[in-house]
Parts: C-alpha cells; structure tokens; sequence
C-alpha cells in the first residue's frame, strides 16, 4: 500500500479562495462597466480594456523580472485595472492610462511587496498621481452628449446650479464625471451583490455613506446630490472595502468609513478639490494599522472568570 | 457576547445506523498511553493467557489509568510501538482464541458513597472519550464538592461525520441517565446541562424525554456551529460562564463530561466490564458503505474497513477523530484507542492538500475565532520570533479548533502556525521564568 498523507488538522478546508473572492468583485463591477460603456460609448471600454491588460501584464511582468512566484490568476490586478479605469475620465488619452495602470501595479502593489501588502489602495494612488502628473486631461470631463462640460461637484463648488442634471439623471449616470462613478444604480446593484456573497461588510459603505450624507444635511446642502454626484458611491463600496489597505475588525470598518466621510466632506465644502473621496480613502489607508490596533476585541477569558 | 465559529457540512451518514459489533479480531495491539498522563505498567508477558476485562496494564502514578485486555487469548508481545502523534508506547499484543472468554473477577464493584464512586471509576479505566482522554476519575476527584454548580455533559459533537455519541444517546439513554442518578447521589450535584447541537434531532427527542422524568436535568439544544463542543465554548453557550485563560471549569463551578463518557460509566457501575471496546464512527470518502462499528479496544482500523464493505479507493489520508482536529495515522494497522471516535478515510480528492497563497488581510480568521485571537497577528509575530507579542497576543489560549485556516481565502497554515508559536512562547516563558529564579 502506498504511504498515507500525514499532515496536522483541520483537514477539510472552506471552498472559499483568493480567486473566488476577486472573480465576486469582478462580477459585481460588471453593471457599472456595461453603464460606462452605454453612456459615455465604446472608448469606455476601450479605457477599461487598457486598464485592465496593463495592470495584469505589468504584474505579471514584475513576478518575472523578481522571480517571484505568478499571482495573476487570482485575479486580484483585474480588480484594479477596473477600478483604475473607473476612475478616469473617458477622454484620457490611453498611454496615460496604461501610465497609471503601471504605477497601480508595480509601485503601489508589487513594490511594497504584492498582494494583501500593500498598505494604500493602489487604484486610488494611481489616480492621485494621474491628477498631479496629467491635470489637464484628468479634469477634462464629457458629458454624455459628447459636449465637454464639468462635473456636478464642479457645478456647485462654483455656485453654477442651471445646468444641473437631474435626480434621476444622476442616478442612471447621466452626468459628467468619471467613467465607472456615475452610474449609481449600476453601483448599488454590484455593491448589494459584494454584501450579499459576504464579501464585504455592510460597515464601510454605511458608515461612509451615512457620515456624508449626515454632514451635508447639518451643512445645509443639497444631500441626494452630494450622495449621487462624485465617487462616493464606487468609493464606499468597491475602494474603501480593500481588504489589505483597510482595517478587518468590525469596528475598524466603523472608524474608517466614518473618517472617510469626514475627509469628504472637509473636502468637498471648504477644499480646493471639487472631490474628496479619493484623498479621504488614501489618508484612512495610511491610519488603517492604528485604527486596527485600536479595535482589537479582547481575547476571550482574559478578564478573568465570569459567572 | 456571541462567540463566532463556522459552518461545516455536518456530513452525518451514519445517524440512523445502529452499531454492530466487529467480531472476528485475530489479533489486537493494546498501547499503554490512551490517556493524558502517564503510560500505565505492564503486568502481562509474552505467552500469557488473558481474558476479557482483565488488567493488563496497572495505573502507574496519579495522572494515569488502567489498561484492559479487549479480547481473551495469548499475549504474542510487548513490545514499543509509534503512536500516530509520534510517541513511542509501550503495547501490548493479544493473539484472540475467538472465545471472548470473561475475565472470573469481573464483578459490579461495590459503590456506596463519594470515594468508592471516584474508585469505581478509575479501576473502569475511562477516559475522556470525545477524544481527549484525560483520565475521568481524576476530573470528578473534586476536593470540595460544594464548589461543584453544575454538570455540563458534551453532547454537541460538532465534528463532520462523527455520530457515536449521537448513537450513546439514540441506543443508551438509559445509561446517561443512570449516571446522571449516580452523580446526584454520590456528589451532590444539583444541576445537569445536556448540550446537544441542533442537527440531532432524535437524540434531542430522546434525552428531551428522558430529561422530563428527571428532576434537575435540562437540554439545552444548540446551533450547530463548529467548534460547539469545545470545553470553554460549551460551558459559555450552556451556562454563560467563563472560562478564565489558562483556567479549567471548575474555577466556574462546572465539570464538563462527554455523553458517551458518562453512559459508559453508568454500564460499567451495572457489569463491572471495564472499557474495552468502543463505538467508531467509520466514514470519509474511501469507505464503501459508511457505519458506526463496535470494536475491541487495540483492533487495527482495516478490520473496520472490512467490516464498512471494504475501501472503495485508495485511502490518501486516514484520521482518528473528525476532519477539523483529527489526527492523520501512519497506516491501517494502527489500533482503535479509548478515546477515538471515529476512523475516516478519506481519498486522493477529500485528501488533496490546499494551495497556500499570500494572505489578503480579508479578516475571515479574525472574525470566526472563537476566543477573537488573531491568528495572522501570530503568524507575523511567530515568523519574526518575537515571543513577547505572541504572550501579548494570547496565543496559549488557542484551543487549536481549526476555524482559522479552515475560513482562510488564502488557505494559509493559521492553527497549525498557531500550535508552533504556543511552542514558542512556553520556551519563552520558561527561559523567563529561569531567569528570575537566578
């Protein structure tokens, strides 16, 4: 008879992979993708399709070069050529896409050692050093008829409320603004499928969400408006709930959306960006370690005995 | 407070199967050490008749047990053998004349008050028989017995596959309750806690019943959620208590028995046979028609499988106990133990061994510790070698369930890491305490 297999339990494992999760992402950004592509129009995917080819090659690349072992069948550099995409404008001209997408990967990701380290989320960092490198082309916003105008935030940073969209333009992505932002419904649907398969917690979203909208109430401002218009939607749902740049304690994801909306906030009302979930969800990456450290539940039965 | 676990396929095949008794055993391999504690002694050489019942192994210091012949016939050797945890034990081998002739002082022992009780139970040689094997006698040998508020009887089985406590219920209600009689009179204790999870229906139904026509005993049905039947989550989810770290039940006023344990010492208070047979739930993967089995204590597990229609596959992997804390053993000549419960063979697929990727920082073993341990926290701090994080981390309080990689996207080693570092911080804590003593 052959040898037996000698290994220490357990000795069943959960289904649940690396892949599996990271596919479950990719499906719940889908909505949002076809949303892009039915408003803005093919160059939106041709955008997403850059984005998305570049991350996986420069990952794929660098394991290469290092020797390291290949890690893009977990899917993991889809998810953030999707993300990077969706946070540029449909005008961006595409070797600034693919620049990005390289920056996301190898400086963001890979060089602080891979997936599960990296200690920013590297979509959004990409993004902020596209808006610093390429201001002009990042901030070149067309709004579904193909006319260049400026986003809604813009609009009302600067007091220009007559050529508004409507709620419901804004709800079904009507508007000016990044390509994957607009369409809220498309977000929610893909944000309801993450909660639903479990992959993230309802805490972030809610958390974030409810920090803006309540602010913007106490602020007097227009709140379905500043809930729908910017990334905050594909923020609080698809960035803000990266499992390596933020916290994994039930209370950490309570503290860190709800810095996230503050930062927004501060941001949006007294900044001199029209937007502000981006930098919010950057700065609460960089306070993700204490935060965790911070709501660290206490082992069970080290308070002594208890009747 | 809730505390968390997971949810596993129950896989319960075997149920609805009543046990049947393995009879024809050529010859079995009865190691010394099927107990936390110190191996017995033997008292048997080579060539010597034995019968069934009779000692072959005498307690050999306090933390220690009895060791009885499981079938009558010729001892062929005493010899050391590997057990599957790697220790080498003393066993001995008794080549079966086929007769199970009884052993003539086998005898109900006289029991009349506290001491004889604690007494009669340590000569049955019981262990803990969910699978730890501390030695029974010594648990109940409570210096105050006052302090004892109630009895909490295992019953949750909460592994995959395993069903020979559910059948301890289903076929000897009667002995669990003797027992429970036996405890009342002999300790003094008030209050019984069956904790039986919730994917056992009949047995609820049975002990529910049993339970009504007893004063002082109450059924407390449970989620089947893993790790249900561990000591400290046992006692938590029946009574609310407690358990401090690096504390026992009895600091909260509570023994904790196994279902099976305690019926077995009711039957052996009626007959006077000491434990020498088991019920084994025989199940996995390999096995052609999954059953609970009676087997002689020292019976090598591939007679099981004969008796179980045969391996329907080569087995690739072979645990004593379920798939979450089982352990692998090296070959099916390997003995049935006192304290195993079930035999599974698992093939080449239910065996594959994961692929292990980077961690994602996703929580899972975070958020599904029983005891809220953050098992990538220790991961870190163990392959750093920083000892004082992992006392920080209280690391010694890991009772090894397994949820941690079990829950794990990235199928890294937690528990097992977790079970090195424990390693790790004695040795710390030892050298520490040295120190000082200088």
């Amino acid at each position: 008879m052959r040898k037996l297999i000698s290994s220490v339990s357990p000795h069943v494992h959960s289904p649940l992979t690396t892949q599996k999760i990271m596919l479950d992402v990719v499906i719940a950004l889908l909505p949002a993708g076809i949303a892009s592509v039915i408003i803005f129009g093919w160059r939106a995917l041709l955008v997403i399709g850059v984005c998305v080819a570049v991350c996986v090659f420069s990952e794929w690349g660098f394991e290469k070069i290092c020797k390291k072992e290949n890690t893009i069948t977990d899917l993991s550099a889809v998810v953030t050529g999707l993300l990077l995409a969706y946070n540029l404008p449909v005008g961006i001209p595409l070797w600034q896409a693919a620049f990005g997408s390289l920056v996301a990967i190898v400086v963001v990701k890979q060089l602080f050692g891979g997936i599960g380290q990296n200690f920013a989320n590297p979509a959004i960092t990409a993004r902020i050093v596209m808006m610093t490198a390429f201001s002009g082309t990042m901030t070149t916003w067309v709004i579904p008829d193909g006319v260049s105008s400026a986003t809604p935030l813009a609009m009302m940073a600067k007091g220009n409320m007559s050529s508004m969209p409507t709620y419901l333009q804004m709800f079904l992505g009507y508007r000016g603004g990044c390509l994957g932002e607009t369409c809220i419904f498309a977000l929610l649907l893909g944000g309801v499928y993450l909660l639903v398969k479990r992959v993230i917690s309802w805490h972030t979203p809610v958390a974030f969400i409810g920090t803006v909208a309540l602010m913007s109430l106490v602020c007097g401002k227009d709140v379905p408006y500043q809930l729908m218009a910017g990334g905050l939607v594909l923020g609080a749902f698809f960035m803000a709930t990266d499992y390596s740049s933020t916290p994994p304690t039930k209370w950490g994801k309570v503290i860190f959306g709800i810095g996230c909306g503050l930062i927004t906030i501060l941001i949006r009302f007294w900044g001199n960006f029209p937007e502000g979930v981006s930098f919010s969800i950057l700065i609460m990456n960089i306070l993700t370690p204490y935060i965790t450290k911070l709501t660290r539940s206490k082992p069970f039965g080290t308070g002594g005995a208890k009747r | 407070m809730k505390l968390h676990g997971i949810k596993v396929q129950h896989k319960k095949n075997t149920a609805d199967l009543a046990p049947a008794r393995l009879s024809d055993v050529s010859e079995v391999c009865i190691p010394m050490s099927m107990h936390i504690g110190k191996p017995a002694k033997i008292i048997v050489k080579r060539g010597d008749s034995v019968k069934l019942g009779q000692v072959i192994g005498e307690r050999d210091g306090f933390l220690s047990v009895p060791v009885h012949a499981s079938v009558s016939g010729t001892v062929s050797k005493v010899e050391d053998i590997t057990m599957s945890t790697g220790q080498r034990v003393p066993a001995v081998f008794i080549k079966s004349d086929g007769l199970n002739e009884v052993y003539e002082g086998i005898a109900p022992p006289e029991v009349n008050d506290y001491r004889s009780f604690v007494e009669a139970i340590e000569q049955s040689g019981v262990v803990g028989l969910g699978g730890a094997g501390f030695p029974t006698f010594v648990k109940i040998n409570v210096k105050d017995l006052d302090k004892i508020e109630e009895v909490v009887i295992n019953a949750a089985e909460c592994e995959p596959y395993i069903t020979s406590d559910t059948r301890t219920m289903i076929d000897k209600p009667d002995y669990v309750f003797k027992a429970i009689e036996a405890g009342k009179k002999y300790m003094g204790v008030k209050r019984f806690i069956i904790g039986i999870e919730d994917n056992k229906k009949e047995a609820i139904k049975i002990m529910k019943k049993y339970a009504e026509k007893t004063d002082g005993v109450e059924v407390k049905v449970l989620p089947s959620i893993y790790p249900q039947g561990g000591e400290k989550v046992l006692v938590y989810n029946t009574t609310g208590k407690v358990i401090p770290k690096g504390g026992l039940p009895l600091d909260v006023g509570v023994i904790v028995v196994n279902v099976t344990t305690l019926a077995f010492c009711a039957e052996y208070m009626e007959t006077g046979m000491p434990l020498i047979e088991k019920c084994v739930t025989v199940d996995g993967s390999a096995v052609n028609e999954p059953a609970n089995v009676i087997a002689p204590i020292g019976a090598p597990i591939e007679n099981l499988f004969e008796a179980c229609g045969g391996l329907k596959r080569e087995p690739a992997k072979i645990l004593y106990g379920g798939p979450m804390m089982g352990i692998a053993v090296p070959s099916t000549d390997t003995p049935v133990l006192k304290m195993t419960n079930a035999v599974i063979a698992m093939d080449e697929k239910e065996a594959a061994p994961p692929k292990t990727t980077p961690c994602i920082n996703c929580g899972n073993c975070l958020r599904h510790c029983p005891f809220k341990l953050d098992p990538k926290g220790i991961m870190h701090a163990y392959n750093i070698d920083d000892a004082e994080a992992l006392e920080a981390l209280h690391v010694d309080l890991c009772m090894e369930c397994g949820c941690c990689s079990y829950v794990c996207p990235a199928k890294r080693p937690l528990v097992q890491t977790n079970k090195l570092a424990k390693i790790k911080l004695r040795e710390y804590l030892n050298s520490k305490k040295e120190e000082g003593t200088k």
